[in-house]
């Protein structure tokens, strides 16, 4: 079975906060599910499905369907960190084609800067029954000394430069000047993010993304719902996911899920990467949308330095215009978690609803990346290809 | 400039690891290989990872690797260099690089275990240095 134009996105809402120092996380759910029900012109009693991750409180999913007073048919709480909320579209596109549910909706709020999480920077543990614990958490690995060693690897292996990197943030920088909302909308330089201090060698604090309060929704149903709304129709048209792992010791940074997911997304949707007008793809670092672009095929391996330089991300400048909210790496990274906002923002751009300083022209076809947990030693990747229709 | 001593977490030890830890007190670094189809693994398991099989056995490594990739967290409040390390035996572990320039680190490096501390007289944990 086949999800391709079976559902469509109806609505999506990205929450305007960056800080939430006068909201609960079960309020910040609830806030970006109205949003996003208003979005598509659906009320909360529509919603029979519901989709949300391990950044819901309490027992999650039961606890933010309690919270809200939903009444519901399916329920999908998939954790695949950062990346959970593309594969929940997929997810939803497969329960709504399956007639399990008629409107999906999908939530992701958290507020790691009102909490004052050391959120990139302390040593990450999982709990001591983590199979894995005992023999990494002694070594002090962070969220970004990992994201760092895949660099270094990048870098001796295929001679990928920090300047090669810096080009990803200063597009992003581009794009988040033109977004009233972004957290950080300077413009900076190649020179400026070189210059920033080191976090962890390779890796400049500009190379790392924000943290941000917030979150976010999205509402997938069935075509005649979504056809009777009358909003622009997008539909889903491919979608894959994929674990990437240690693989028993045999570790290889160079590579992440995408390699897996990508392929199965445009096999199911059609289309080939030359097809694609428009990218958001997952930047928890730099380093991230250039491994990942190569591993979609949008550069061969090793050459990802070459596609991102120049400007080539920038919209209305280079020939792949990427994540025209300013992504993780300036506008919002909501709970730590990046999947959702990257589906937004491609949904906007299908619409015609980016801002017009970056809105990208005739965007038909947009592909949307989420990478979560561990880049390239344990991590979900989850690749979504949308159209307007 | 050599590494100032960070504090190491003592590692959580369970039935299925306690022999690791018992060699490591002991000075010696073990891994664990599948009888069944024959390849070694890490992290350790009682179930092979390639295979799935439950005849897996402790084997001592020689302590000998090189280093797969790096990077020296320099925001910490004492800086440490988090690695991958092959070892000679075939898989590739996390560890710290100690004792030793930190700004002389590099890919390819050979380097040897040596156990250090942890905290609360937690079993010892194994790092390595440049052979």
């Amino acid at each position: 079975m086949t999800i391709k134009g079976k559902a469509y996105i109806a609505g999506v809402f990205e929450h305007p906060t960056r800080k939430a120092d006068t909201q609960s996380l079960a309020q910040l759910h609830a806030e970006s599910a109205r949003g996003a029900l208003q979005d598509a012109g659906l009320s909360r009693a529509d919603v029979d499905g519901y989709f949300c991750a391990g950044d819901a409180p309490g027992l999650g999913g039961l606890s933010m369907a309690d919270y809200m007073g939903l009444t519901l048919r399916h329920i999908d709480t998939t954790e695949t960190g950062g990346s959970s909320y593309v594969i929940h579209v997929a997810h939803a596109a497969e329960a709504i084609a399956a007639g399990k549910c008629n409107v999906a909706l999908i939530t992701l709020a958290g507020r790691p800067r009102a909490e004052g999480m050391a959120t990139g920077t302390a040593p990450r543990s999982y709990g001591a029954a983590a199979p894995d614990v005992a023999f990494e958490y002694p070594f002090g690995p962070t969220v970004v000394n990992q994201y760092a060693m895949a660099a270094m690897r990048h870098m001796h292996q295929y001679g990928t430069t920090s300047a090669q990197l810096a080009w990803i943030k200063v597009a992003a920088s581009q794009h988040a000047q033109h977004n009233p909302q972004a957290l950080l909308r300077e413009v900076v330089t190649v020179e400026e993010v070189l210059d920033s201090p080191i976090i962890a060698d390779p890796l400049h604090r500009l190379d790392c993304c924000v943290i941000t309060d917030g979150g976010g929704a999205i509402v997938v149903t069935k075509p005649e719902i979504a056809r009777s709304l009358g909003r622009p129709p997008v539909t889903i048209l491919g979608a894959g996911e994929a674990v990437k792992h240690q693989m028993g010791g045999r570790i290889d940074l160079t590579y992440t899920g995408a390699r897996w997911s990508g392929p199965a997304a445009f096999a199911e949707a059609g289309v080939k990467p030359a097809d694609v007008k428009y990218v958001s793809i997952y930047d928890s670092f730099t380093i991230t949308v250039l491994i990942t672009l190569e591993d979609l095929g949008f550069a061969p391996k090793g050459q990802g330095g070459k596609l991102v330089s120049d400007g080539n991300l920038i919209a209305g400048v280079g020939k792949l215009p990427f994540n025209t909210d300013g992504g993780g790496l300036c506008n919002n990274h909501p709970a730590n978690r990046g999947g959702l906002t990257k589906v937004v923002e491609a949904v906007r751009q299908l619409r015609g609803e980016a801002h017009p300083k970056v809105q990208v022209k005739n965007c038909d076809i947009a592909l949307a990346h989420g990478t979560g947990g561990s880049l390239a030693t344990r991590h979900g990747s989850a690749t979504l290809i949308l159209k307007r229709e | 400039m050599a590494a100032r001593e960070r504090s190491i977490p003592a590692p959580p030890v369970n039935p299925e690891t306690q022999a690791f830890w018992d060699a490591a007190t002991q000075g010696t670094l073990l891994v664990k290989r599948c009888t069944a189809c024959g390849e070694p693994h890490w992290y350790p398991r009682a179930l092979c990872p390639f295979c799935g099989s439950d005849r897996t056995e402790w084997t001592p490594a020689s302590g000998r690797g090189t280093i797969y990739s790096y990077s020296v967290f320099r925001r910490a409040p004492i800086p440490y260099a988090i690695a991958y390390v092959t070892l000679a035996e075939g898989p590739t572990m996390m560890t710290n690089i100690v004792d030793c320039d930190l700004d002389a680190i590099r890919i390819g490096q050979a380097v040897q275990v040596r156990f250090k501390p942890t905290e609360d007289g937690g079993p010892p944990v194994p790092m390595f240095s440049p052979a």
